[in-house]
């Protein structure tokens, strides 16, 4: 097997993970952060090259428990097992036993029987995947748990904001749209904090949660002077059927004043980039112009970032499972 | 039965003011005498006496608001399984609420009911109503004939009535059979869903939650209704400040309301809730602490004169489920007096004051002829160390189901003895 120059050092130095899962940012702290980056930094190297696979996840079994339909994200915790050398299985209980009235922790114990090592779970339920850990011996990653949390996006969303600045002290971060709805917001707003970035939450009062100013970010109702000298934009994905003037009067009206597009860019620092954690609603939140637009849109580096970030995840749990 | 004589004992009677040393003799199932201060003076030969080491002797408490699973869902609770809870717990009066299946919303389910709780003979039973067929809150239920068969007020337990024009000939109607309304304090469109109270904790656990104003704006509805129809209003469970400023202005304006607290908004607030913990799911969800100190601070001022348990049980495959899917609900019955001691060992609020809000005051508020160490009274008793500790084991409780929020906690305070018309129906082992 080949290993890319260096990706050895960066492996050798991959550290024990203190914890068994992987549910909150809440849990992790600045060391654990900045490790994790620099090896997912690691692993976007190896990604790039014709040869990607790895052994360190040999021999164990990456099982992927998805409640709710995401191709994106369960695919790219699929590659990430299996560029370590995992076994990867994946399952859809919302087709199967889950509509017999199966129960959320029947499943798990279920399928820990099978024996497991590693347990991807995704589900619509805030809280679902830590009641999960409690639950089965293995270790669970929390693919996002219904409005709380979602912290290998934060980690992903990290990696591209340091790649493509070289740091995320100081950044000032415009987190827009949907925060209320929104497990990427909450995650992106604990772990960018916690690495020094300025965090802004911008969007309209009935998409806010509750005293959101006393998670330490300025929140902001008019999107020009939230998103005013923003090194990144951050637009948040607004599922349809709260338009419609459930949570917002229209599209028309919600992508007028909080949709991102190249004239609200403009009040961004000049050289601003833009985000979004996908699937995009085009000319809802985020306009094709800006989206597309490779000198602007980080969106696509993203997606790749997701990979590297779930396998450095995958390798620090998995060095802990060798040390137990 | 041979007579009684409950000596050696802090005997505690709101009703007559009296928290001292004293003696209760019990002869026939009824109280043949009171001694406050002094002895009983010379006994008969037959009677047995019971030492009560110092314990405090107080009447039996009454209840208002306990659910079981019967009929209809016997898995969580049957009458007989919430018995013997309330019996281990002191409690000698249970007012049933009537959202069963079926529904208490005719007298023949208020007869099973009180037939069920005579052949097992433990403690007092007593049904409430449903105010509307199948507590949906449209068409009233049969109100007059529920109170006939032995019904003691009129709810719609945990669903609020909707439409004030509903609500206002339901607590006009129910005022002409002498009944009292109990009523939730919730706007149902804004608590929708919630499984939280709204606010920083709720948001960052991202929990649907709902704000302290749907209850206050509920209150505010039903007190003009009182004020329109004259009629006799339960607040059930008042849980916020913002609800107690509008029931302070209710009663300042001589509105003939009782307001209720449980015991568990009383003990516990929202960060209870932890890492989803379903047992600290309720509806009415838990509370900021600010909410909880107002409440206790109205409980002390006697703006909210009676304590519940709000017993619901709910069992572990209604409780391990994701929080915002978890059933919610605490069974209560066991923990509610030694949870409620807490707030006489803090120092916060008079034993007498306290031992009020679960005796007479229920008791009063509805006629029973409970609540009180008096003559000729009903002999329901309960003998207690204020100051044994104990550890809450769920799955030591009596109750079918074990969804306890004080699992795990210290509780200061034990039952040693409990008597129902002059028979022990509960003695610590």
């Amino acid at each position: 097997m080949t290993t890319l120059a260096g990706l050895d050092e960066v492996i050798g130095r991959r550290f024990p993970f203190p914890r068994r899962h992987f549910l909150s940012v809440a849990d992790l702290n600045v060391v654990e952060v900045s490790s994790l980056l620099d090896l997912a930094d690691g692993f976007v190297a190896l990604n790039r090259q014709t040869s990607k696979k790895l052994d360190l996840l040999k021999g164990r079994t990456l099982m992927n428990l998805f409640f709710e339909n995401s191709t994106r994200t369960q695919s790219s915790f699929e590659l990430a097992g299996k560029r370590l050398g995992a076994d990867v299985v994946n399952m859809s209980p919302r087709s199967s036993s889950i509509s017999k009235g199966e129960t959320l922790i029947d499943t798990a114990v279920t399928l820990n029987a099978m024996q497991p090592d590693i347990l991807v779970v995704r589900h619509a339920s805030s809280g679902a995947a830590s009641l999960l850990s409690q639950k089965v011996g293995c270790s669970v990653i929390n693919a996002g748990d219904g409005q709380h949390e979602h912290p290998t996006q934060a980690l992903l969303d990290a990696l591209s904001m340091r790649r493509a600045f070289g740091r995320i002290a100081g950044l000032k971060v415009a987190i827009c749209g949907d925060v209320l709805h929104s497990r990427v917001a909450r995650s992106n707003v604990a772990m960018l904090q916690m690495l020094g970035a300025e965090v802004r939450l911008v969007g309209p009062p009935t998409l806010m949660p509750a005293q959101a100013e006393r998670w330490g970010a300025a929140v902001h109702h008019d999107f020009r002077k939230g998103v005013a000298g923003c090194d990144v934009v951050m637009a948040l994905r607004l599922q349809l059927e709260r338009m419609d003037g459930v949570m917002a009067p229209s599209q028309r009206e919600y992508f007028r004043f909080y949709g991102l597009d190249r004239e609200k860019l403009a009040h961004a620092a000049p050289h601003a980039r833009v985000m979004h954690p996908g699937p995009m609603n085009r000319g809802v939140e985020i306009d094709s112009d800006v989206a597309d637009d490779p000198d602007v849109s980080l969106i696509q580096d993203q997606v790749e970032m997701g990979v590297a970030a779930r396998m450095a995840v995958l390798a620090s749990l998995a060095a802990r499972l060798d040390n137990a | 039965m041979r007579p009684q004589a409950f000596t050696n004992v802090r005997v505690v009677d709101p009703a007559s003011g009296w928290d001292g040393p004293g003696a209760v003799l019990v002869r026939d199932g009824v109280i043949a005498d009171v001694a406050q201060g002094g002895g009983l003076g010379s006994l008969s030969e037959d009677v047995e006496v019971v030492d009560g080491g110092g314990a405090l002797l107080l009447p039996g408490l009454v209840d208002l608001r306990v659910k079981t699973g019967e009929p209809g869902a016997e898995t969580k609770e049957t009458l007989k399984s919430a018995a013997l809870a309330a019996a281990a717990g002191g409690v000698t009066s249970i007012v049933l609420q009537p959202d069963t299946d079926p529904v208490v919303d005719e007298p023949s389910v208020a007869d099973f009911i009180l037939r069920r709780a005579r052949d097992i003979h433990l403690v007092h039973v007593y049904p409430a109503g449903a105010a509307t067929k199948g507590a949906r809150g449209e068409r009233m239920a049969e109100i007059g004939l529920m109170a006939e068969a032995g019904c003691v007020y009129i709810t719609d337990a945990d669903r609020p009535i909707v439409d004030s024009k509903v609500m206002r000939r339901v607590l006009a109607y129910a005022a002409g059979f002498g009944m009292q309304v109990a009523h939730r304090p919730a706007d149902p469109w804004l608590v929708a869903g919630a499984a939280a109270s709204e606010g920083e904790f709720a948001a960052r656990l991202g929990l649907p939650s709902a704000p302290a104003a749907a209850e206050k704006i509920m209150l505010e509805r039903d007190l003009a209704l009182v004020e329109l129809t004259g009629a006799r209003l339960i607040v059930d469970q008042v849980t916020t400040a913002l609800a107690l400023e509008s029931l302070e202005r209710g009663l300042s304006r001589g509105l003939p309301v009782t307001a209720t607290a449980s015991i568990n908004h009383l003990s516990f607030n929202e960060i209870d809730i932890g890492d989803y913990r379903t047992f600290c799911k309720l509806d009415p969800p838990l509370r900021h602490e600010d909410d909880r100190q107002a409440l206790i601070e109205a409980l002390s001022t006697g703006l909210v004169k009676i304590v519940v348990s709000a017993h619901a049980p709910a069992p572990a495959e209604d409780k391990r489920l994701p929080y915002d899917e978890a059933a919610p609900g605490a069974v209560g019955l066991q923990t509610l007096l030694p949870a409620l001691l807490a707030f006489h060992h803090d120092g916060r609020i008079p034993l007498i004051d306290l031992i009020r809000t679960v005796t007479c005051a229920p008791a009063d508020l509805l006629g029973l002829p409970a609540g009180r160490l008096a003559k000729g009274a009903p002999a329901d008793l309960v003998l207690c160390d204020p100051n044994a500790p104990q550890v809450i084991d769920a799955d030591k409780l009596v109750s079918k189901s074990k969804n306890s929020p004080f699992d795990g906690r210290t509780l200061q305070g034990r039952v040693l003895r409990t008597v129902v018309d002059g028979r022990t129906v509960y003695e610590a082992g």
